[in-house]
């Protein structure tokens, strides 16, 4: 654990703003505040895939978002290589205006070393949920893999530029590559597309890949391809992985580690094997228990959460989970509970737990 | 097993005319039974056929349908009636739960005036009566009564599945089909869902046809299930046979291929391919393009499906009976 | 860039192969077009100057000559050859509605993708713009813009003038119509990811967003066009034209105010009128089909689902 992490997030923060009514206006009523990303914070090392798992509405996509640079934070810090993400040409790519533009770029932050917002984008690429939506419906394959290096300027001559395209669809396992340059998106099968939405992201040999949900909207038969190809990615290119993800299923042998996050906070970090065969949450255990096991001969004891969770505007005191926990006690209602750490890599956000580790 | 089984589907076959493009058959040669008080899961990939199954049994489907083999309602071919008898049966005796239903609410009338309304306009019973009705449905689904004046945007959408359930149930069927009734509800959701149909189920004594991708679900809801592949029924036979003894190649990369939280295992499978498209069918068997263990004849000969053991059945060729 | 003409070519052959069996749109097309060759060929077509006046053996002008008496069209009040200056009057009519759509259509264009893409403020203000020419009624205004002009004697064509005031005055409806479709793209997913990718505006209006409005735009001109003709028609016919080149609608003026009507001279006035109909019942076949077909959510069928390519020995190398 002494190497230097490639991706270090702490205290990341994403709220945003609810709209205001005209009474809101005349009333001088503050406006509401989403927290959908609240005070998170985690490493990840280099060529690891760490899973962020959890219902929707918890955060796990804006934290993604935020990530990549299509929302700007809030506050906290985001390190990329041990550098700082230039916060001036984020905002400007962002095309945003940031909610509190104090909380960016403290002095302490601004004597680490920048890496240009442009280079970050370099080195960071997103893979989005929807293979049917994420591609241009009017571009060709090609256009579409080659437009990184297009955008960033970075394959001299049509040769060059070819030669990667090729590279990226063969490593994405399109082959014969050229085949497929001159398709349409909707000639492939939703696999295929998912696949060129890979090479897309590998073609400028990023060091980090985000993805959101890549293979929820893929059949069974599809998805494990998917999957397999994101690992020799890893394997082969040393690329570290953020796994956004709702199917847990997915995440047991996928991930090296796991979050679990609950309303815009994560209430369980550690190594999946840890989370999934110890986990000391009691959100993480209802969650575990409920995921439909392929198997009719395991009858589970399984806890089910009543209702749904709750609007992160109007947050619960406290605890965010106590409304809902089945655990909860007096003091649940009034602290919100700080990490536990239960091993080197395992920790909690619990007073239950905290309580028993004491 | 003794029981007389309330719904025999036999050799149903529906194929879809395109103008200017010929036929597309969407199934071919579907068979299986629903006993009371049972859930029987169809399962599969997109574009499989499981949705045209059921609204083949209930012609909901447009008219340049064509649906032939037989559909046995307590012994009566329901594929025979006139459109007005079928009425008599649809929603009364054989209710539905479309997928993606939970967002056909109307958005500006109250859930409870919904509910009201579907059974009023059946002409089921008077107006004060039907009301009595909603809040008892309502309350069967797990929705305080009165809760019933609220609108579908109040209204989460776990609870909006929960109201399209009631409003199946409105006239006591003694089948619901349910088309992927958790498919975009978050996994807890899914299960509180899941578990309101087991109760339901046992209250009523009702007979559950699941349509899922799901093999989790299927696992944990499921008495017998139906693979489906290509429009064919691959494999069918009771749940435990299915996800413990596989004999359809199918079925076997399938489950490999489901993560299985239970036992995570190094690395999951894959089927090489994409499931073929109704209007571009392979001449034999539907999976030889993707199979792993093809022999030469399943490219040219579509196997029959056959009783490899007392109800389970398999169409391979590997497969004896 | 071989390929990308393969490819145009590719997509033209595809899109012929659909558009042929469309009747609507067949038809729209050849009202279309046959208007435009005859505009075109116009010199090829009469063998006649289109301001001669035609003389009987006598020499005196053959004023309101019937078609039987003359040609296939007859003569006007001055004695000269309608059919002449029908075709003639096609170049005028359809350039001007030409010129005139495609200004409109460039502004509409541009206002609409400013305004949807950018929001804020720039939306605010064109779309504001836009509302305030959308009260105002048109051909008042115009009038009003025409007769001024004109009062200016400025050095400019009286054509020129017709042209610019009707292009710019009728981009407000496209701009309304391209925004909406612009505020609707820029949501979808392809579009994030190439500002995941690091894309500036310029690189997604371009690549992503232009694309997708193209069968809309395409559509839309065709539609404009018939729109930028009727008004070129009526301001010519209430005498804004310009006298030395007549276009239909001036034809129609002059009728008007010979007492063709009343003279019986149906050959004067029904040929212009039925030839303004002619084209614009083409341009709106013709661009209704093309709003349809160039629309992929509306021809797709359900059962046939994705074109697919086969399975490939390279599928499953990873599983």
């Amino acid at each position: 654990m002494t190497q230097e992490p490639l991706l270090l997030v702490e205290n990341l923060r994403k709220y945003f703003p609810v709209g205001q009514s005209l009474g809101d206006l005349l009333l001088r009523r503050p406006p509401g505040l989403i927290k959908a990303v609240d005070d998170v914070s985690f490493t990840l090392l280099h060529g690891e895939i760490l899973a962020i798992v959890g219902e929707s509405g918890c955060g796990k996509t804006t934290i993604a978002r935020t990530l990549i640079g299509l929302e700007e934070e809030t506050g906290g810090k985001i390190l990329f290589n041990g550098r700082q993400i230039g916060a001036r040409e984020r905002r400007l790519q962002a095309g945003l205006v940031p909610l509190e533009s104090g909380a960016i770029g403290t002095r302490e932050q601004q004597s680490l070393p920048r890496l240009s917002f442009k280079q970050f984008r370099q080195q960071a690429q997103m893979i989005f949920q929807d293979p049917y939506e994420s591609l241009n419906p009017r571009a060709t394959i090609f256009e579409i893999v080659a437009e990184p290096l297009v955008v960033h300027g970075l394959a001299r001559g049509r040769a060059e530029k070819i030669q990667r395209v090729r590279n990226a669809l063969e490593d994405a396992g399109l082959r014969p590559a050229e085949e497929y340059f001159l398709r349409y998106p909707h000639e492939l099968s939703g696999g295929q597309r998912q696949r060129v939405v890979i090479a897309g992201a590998m073609v400028l040999e990023p060091k980090l890949l985000i993805a959101d949900e890549p293979v929820s909207m893929l059949d069974v038969s599809i998805r494990a391809e998917i999957l397999n190809l994101l690992h020799d990615l890893r394997n082969k290119r040393g690329v570290s992985i953020v796994f956004i993800t709702h199917d847990l299923g997915t995440v047991a042998y996928f991930a090296d580690r796991l979050a679990v996050m609950y309303l815009g906070r994560i209430v369980e970090i550690g190594r999946t094997a840890e989370v999934l065969k110890n986990p000391q949450h009691p959100y993480t255990r209802a969650l575990l228990s409920v995921v439909p096991v392929p198997n009719p001969r395991l009858r589970r004891e399984r806890v089910i959460l009543q209702g749904e969770a709750p609007n992160p505007i109007h947050l619960p005191t406290g605890c965010r989970f106590h409304p809902r926990c089945p655990l909860a006690m007096d003091a649940c209602r009034m602290t919100d509970p700080a990490y536990v750490q239960l091993s080197a890599t395992h920790s909690t956000a619990c007073l239950r737990v905290e309580s028993t580790a004491l | 097993m003794a029981e007389m089984p309330l719904l025999q589907v036999r050799h149903l076959t529906t194929e879809f005319l395109l103008p200017g493009k010929g036929a597309a058959r969407a199934l071919e040669d579907v068979s299986f039974d629903v006993y009371p008080g049972q859930t029987i899961g169809l399962v599969g990939e997109s574009g499989c056929g499981k949705t045209t199954v059921l609204m083949s049994i209930l012609r909901l489907l447009p008219t340049q349908a064509q649906i032939s083999g037989r559909v046995l309602f307590r012994g009566l071919d329901l594929l025979a009636l006139s459109e007005r008898q079928m009425r008599e049966y649809r929603w009364k005796e054989i209710a539905i739960v479309f997928q993606g239903a939970m967002n056909a609410l109307n958005p500006v009338m109250s859930v409870g005036e919904q509910i009201c309304e579907a059974i009023t306009l059946h002409g089921l019973m008077p107006r004060r009566e039907a009301e009595a009705r909603t809040g008892e449905l309502l309350e069967l689904v797990g929705i305080p009564k009165e809760r019933g004046v609220q609108y579908p945007f109040q209204y989460s959408g776990g609870m909006r599945q929960r109201a399209m359930i009631a409003m199946a149930l409105a006239c006591s069927p003694c089948i619901l089909f349910a088309d992927e009734p958790t498919t975009a509800l978050d996994v807890m959701v899914q299960a509180q869902i899941l578990e309101l149909l087991g109760n339901i189920q046992r209250k009523m004594g009702l007979a559950i046809v699941l349509v899922t991708h799901d093999l989790g679900v299927v696992a944990e809801m499921c008495d017998m299930v139906v693979v489906m592949y290509g429009g064919k029924v691959a494999e069918y036979g009771p749940v435990d046979r299915i996800f413990n003894n596989p004999q359809h190649p199918y079925t076997q990369k399938l489950l490999e291929a489901f993560p299985d939280l239970a036992q995570p295992v190094a690395s999951l499978a894959s089927i090489p391919g994409a499931p073929p498209r109704l209007s571009e069918l392979p001449p034999g068997c539907r999976f030889a393009p993707r199979c792993h263990v093809c022999l030469p004849q399943c490219a040219s000969e579509a196997p029959p499906l056959l009783e490899i053991a007392p109800g389970h059945f398999s169409a391979c060729h590997l497969c004896k009976s | 860039m071989r390929e990308s003409w393969l490819l145009f070519w590719r997509n033209l052959r595809e899109f012929w192969r659909v558009f042929r069996h469309n009747r609507m749109g067949m038809i729209g097309a050849f009202l279309l077009l046959s208007a435009v060759l005859i505009a075109l060929f116009a010199p090829f077509l009469s063998p006649y100057e289109p301001s001669l006046v035609i003389r009987d053996a006598t020499g005196r002008g053959l004023t309101f000559a019937p078609p039987a008496v003359h040609g296939p069209l007859g003569t006007d009040d001055a004695g000269r050859d309608v059919w002449t200056q029908l075709v003639y009057g096609a170049r005028i009519s359809l350039l001007v509605g030409l010129l005139a759509g495609f200004i409109a259509m460039f502004i509409g264009s541009l206002l609409g993708i400013l305004a949807g893409y950018f929001g804020g403020w720039i939306d605010t203000l064109i779309m504001r713009v836009t509302d305030v020419l959308l009260v105002i009624p048109d051909l008042p205004l115009m009038l009003v813009l025409v007769a001024t002009l004109r009062q200016m004697e400025l050095k400019i064509s009286p054509l020129v003038v017709l042209i610019l005031v009707i292009g710019l005055l009728y981009w407000t409806s496209t701009a309304r119509l391209v925004r909406s479709q612009v505020l609707s793209i820029k949501e979808r997913q392809f579009v994030a990811r190439a500002r995941a990718i690091g894309a500036g505006h310029f690189h997604i209006i371009r690549r992503h967003i232009l694309p997708q409005l193209m069968p809309l735009i395409v559509a839309n001109t065709v539609l404009i066009l018939s729109t930028a003709i009727l008004i070129e028609s009526g301001l010519s016919f209430l005498g804004l034209g310009d006298p030395t080149q007549p276009s239909w609608g001036t034809m129609l003026n002059f009728a008007f105010d010979r007492n063709a009507i009343s003279n019986g001279a149906w050959w004067f006035y029904l040929p212009p009128g039925l030839a303004i109909v002619w084209v614009s019942l083409g341009c709106v076949l013709l661009g209704n089909v093309l709003e349809e077909m160039l629309n992929p959510r509306l021809t797709a069928h359900h059962l046939e689902g994705d074109v697919r390519v086969r399975p490939l020995e390279g599928e499953g190398a990873y599983g």
